[in-house]
């Protein structure tokens, strides 16, 4: 094979050279030479969506449920702009994406040229890197570079800025050769600091884990060596909704996600623990409830790749910077050549008292036989389909929080949810990521009819490749979250958080050459999950909950994890002025 | 100076010895960060202090390896510890970013800024603008009949010191370039 090739040629080449085998996208002018090439091969499938934000989502989907980083190519103007909601998504949660633009030729960038944009500029502060590529002998040099970028330490997304004139001039391909890389960010634990945290697991009496994505960004080891590490201690284990599914949810230390909508048990235990061990996660705000009131009583142990996460939020007293599964590996290590000590009598009590909290039944609701009850709709659901190859996908608000809530994760990268920035529209295109990904598999994506009419455009996506993505949306006729926050915090003025005209979803659907199912019947809701189970494409199910219901626990914006709200008592009021302004 | 306690040439890829950082008091660091010299790497650098809502008292950037394409940008901000802490982390973490040093906390070191002012004036003021300026050991680079261009150089309270002398005797411009800093020895 000659090295010297167009630009274009390049680019499918380098992808092809780091294994990818899927590209969402969407064509336009700038990007029209890259198409060509992808057009005369094979060998990578590009996935048309219907719009570039729905592109990003779809990548994120793939990737969160692979593994792998997930690829998107879109035109220069508007198909970047529309990228970029996508972009600032997959960088909160660390999402290695790598999204190529097309740009107007070098010698116009700067003229106002039709679909003109800065992308480079726009895209800075959303991407955790990105490149303007002017010279075709470096692109193929760039693209290598920017997966590398994209997966190694924290991960998160970047962006090759492709002119239209370096795609069709010719260069010379160079291959991958990522340890020629600057970037070079520290796996290794500082072994000093891991000693630290083995000597404090072993006094600790009330001891618990938190963990976060980073566990499942780290990889399957990581998931198996937390496991383990949980199993040998026998502590208590919370996660973030980022976390679902690097524990298993039926392993007997599981405490339920913690935070704003978590468990009570979790977030007790969170606040009475005497060291916090967080692998993974970013004391996120959702997470922390009132900072100064935030684990008053333990010594605090953070692992985790970036260290910007150390310190930002919670001050810790055992900082260790490093990537997961070597971080766990080698605590793992130390702990058993240690004798693998812990003091189980204080831990044993420390189960006791969680067991207490656990009997509280925070998760409890009114259950109803008229009304099918958006919790009592998720756990039909669990029961129906938790013994098959299920993935998850959400959008964002209530629906989200009742899922993670009552949907339970047995493997990491099954749980695909719009975590740090709050993506309403996330959901649906991740579902068609994931079933590209996972073309057997039971792909749910769990919505609210709100945040699902956000992207409703990629049901042409799902229709022209028959992915069968089961669209399981609670319709309340409200932006539920938005409602409850009014009721609790806005003398109950619901101001704009309701459609007045929602479609059908069923000829919606039908619309589109899917298949469509209504349900308000309690009575008849396993048959109807079933028949979207069994139905082989994709299914718009229009599960129409009760429309006033609050999603519970709740800790209230400036409060902290041992002022829970449990249920719909004593919710006026609550949210005093100093929380009110928090989100 | 320093809250902090953190070993001698550690950069923000250093985590480690960072206690105590949650204190209010507000402190005033020249952070040096070497940089590869590519399009908007300056770009990245302000984005992230604006971004995040930090501090810029001054900032300088050149090309201070050519072969190597690398660029030295010095920063002087103020901020808590931990914010502190936190700038050099988020400085570290950009991926045109080699290396990031507190040279505050790595010092001591010698700071130098650069600054010419032009002082308008005639008489007994003209006189005394030049006086002035022998003793703070500024040079005089352009002359009209009516006024002067002085250079100094110096630590920026040096300057600032010049410049408040100048006011009342005409001071009608100044430039200042921010400053530069090295650590003291090897």
């Amino acid at each position: 094979m000659t090295s010297e090739m167009t630009g274009a040629k390049m680019v499918v080449q380098a992808l092809k050279d780091q294994g990818v085998d899927t590209v969402f996208g969407y064509p336009g002018g700038a990007v029209l030479p890259i198409y060509d090439e992808i057009f005369l091969q094979n060998d990578i499938r590009h996935i048309l969506v219907r719009h570039e934000q729905g592109a990003v989502h779809a990548a994120e989907g793939y990737a969160r449920s692979t593994g792998k980083p997930g690829v998107v190519l879109v035109t220069s103007g508007p198909g970047a702009t529309n990228a970029v909601t996508g972009l600032t998504d997959a960088l909160m949660d660390s999402i290695p994406i790598v999204v190529l633009t097309g740009q107007v030729p070098t010698f116009m960038i700067g003229s106002d040229a039709f679909q003109e944009a800065d992308t480079v500029g726009i895209t800075r502060p959303c991407t955790k890197h990105n490149w303007l590529v002017k010279d075709t002998d470096k692109l193929a040099a760039t693209i290598h570079e920017a997966f590398h970028v994209a997966t190694s330490g924290r991960p998160g997304p970047v962006l090759i800025d492709i002119p239209k004139d370096v795609q069709f001039a010719t260069g010379t391909y160079s291959r991958p050769n990522p340890s020629s890389s600057h970037y070079q960010p520290v796996l290794k634990g500082d072994l000093e600091e891991i000693t630290e945290l083995v000597a404090a697991m072993e006094t600790a009496k009330k001891p618990v884990f938190y963990t976060g994505g980073g566990v499942i960004n780290s990889g399957q080891a990581a998931s198996q060596l937390l496991r383990e590490l949980v199993d040998a201690t026998g502590f208590p284990i919370t996660s973030t909704l980022m976390g679902l599914g690097a524990y298993p949810a039926s392993g007997k230390n599981w405490l339920g996600m913690l935070g704003m909508h978590g468990l009570y048990e979790a977030n007790m235990a969170m606040h009475d623990c005497d060291l916090l061990i967080n692998i993974g996660a970013r004391f996120d705000d959702r997470i922390t409830g009132r900072i100064d009131a935030f684990s008053p009583h333990s010594k605090k142990a953070h692992i985790d790749i970036d260290p910007s996460s150390i310190n930002k939020v919670i001050q810790i007293d055992i900082p260790i910077v490093g990537d997961v599964a070597h971080v766990l590996e080698d605590i793992l290590k130390v702990w058993k050549s240690r004798g693998r000590k812990t003091d189980a009598e204080a831990v044993k009590q420390w189960h006791a008292q969680i067991d207490g909290w656990r009997k509280v039944n925070c998760l409890a609701y009114t259950g109803s036989e008229k009304t099918i009850k958006p919790q009592y709709a998720l756990q039909r659901l669990e029961a129906l389909t938790k013994d098959r190859d299920r993935y998850v996908c959400t959008e964002v608000g209530q629906h989200q929080m009742w899922a993670a809530q009552f949907l339970g994760f047995e493997d990491p990268h099954r749980w695909m949810t719009s975590g740090g920035l709050g993506t309403m529209g996330y959901g649906f295109p991740a579902s068609i990521g994931v079933q590209m990904a996972h073309p057997d598999a039971l792909v749910i994506n769990v919505a609210g009819e709100a945040s699902w009419l956000m992207n409703m455009q990629e049901m042409g996506t799902a229709a022209q490749y028959r992915l069968p993505v089961k669209q399981f949306i609670l319709n309340n006729e409200r932006l539920g979250m938005v409602r409850q926050w009014q009721e609790l915090l806005h003398g109950e003025r619901y101001s704009h958080s309701w459609s007045e005209a929602l479609p059908d979803f069923v000829k919606l659907a039908e619309a589109f050459g899917a298949k469509g199912i209504m349900c308000s019947d309690p009575a008849d809701l396993d048959d109807a999950i079933m028949e979207m189970i069994e139905y082989d494409g994709p299914v718009l199910f229009d599960c129409v909950v009760e429309k006033h219901e609050n999603c519970f626990p709740m800790i209230p914006s400036g409060k902290a994890h041992n002022e829970m709200l449990l249920g719909e008592a004593e919710t006026q009021g609550v949210i005093q002025a100093g929380g009110a302004v928090l989100v | 100076m320093s809250a902090l306690h953190i070993k001698k040439g550690s950069t923000s890829h250093s985590a480690y010895n960072l206690r105590p950082t949650f204190s209010d008091v507000q402190e005033r660091h020249t952070i040096a960060v070497l940089v590869e010299n590519e399009p908007g790497v300056l770009a990245r650098v302000i984005g992230l202090f604006s971004g995040r809502g930090y501090n810029i008292e001054s900032l300088t950037v050149a090309e201070v390896d050519h072969t190597g394409h690398l660029s030295r940008i010095t920063i002087v901000t103020t901020g808590t510890p931990q914010v502190i802490e936190q700038i050099k982390a988020q400085l570290g973490r950009i991926v045109s970013v080699r290396d990031v040093h507190d040279l505050t906390v790595e010092g001591p070191s010698v700071e130098r800024e650069l600054a010419i002012l032009k002082v308008v004036g005639e008489g007994d003021k003209r006189v005394e603008a030049l006086r002035l300026a022998d003793i703070f050991r500024a040079n005089v680079v352009d002359s009209t009949l009516n006024s002067f261009i002085f250079e100094i150089t110096g630590a920026p309270d040096k300057i600032d010191a010049f410049a408040d002398l100048m006011r009342p005797l005409g001071l009608a411009e100044i430039a200042r370039t921010g400053v530069a800093a090295l650590l003291r020895g090897d």
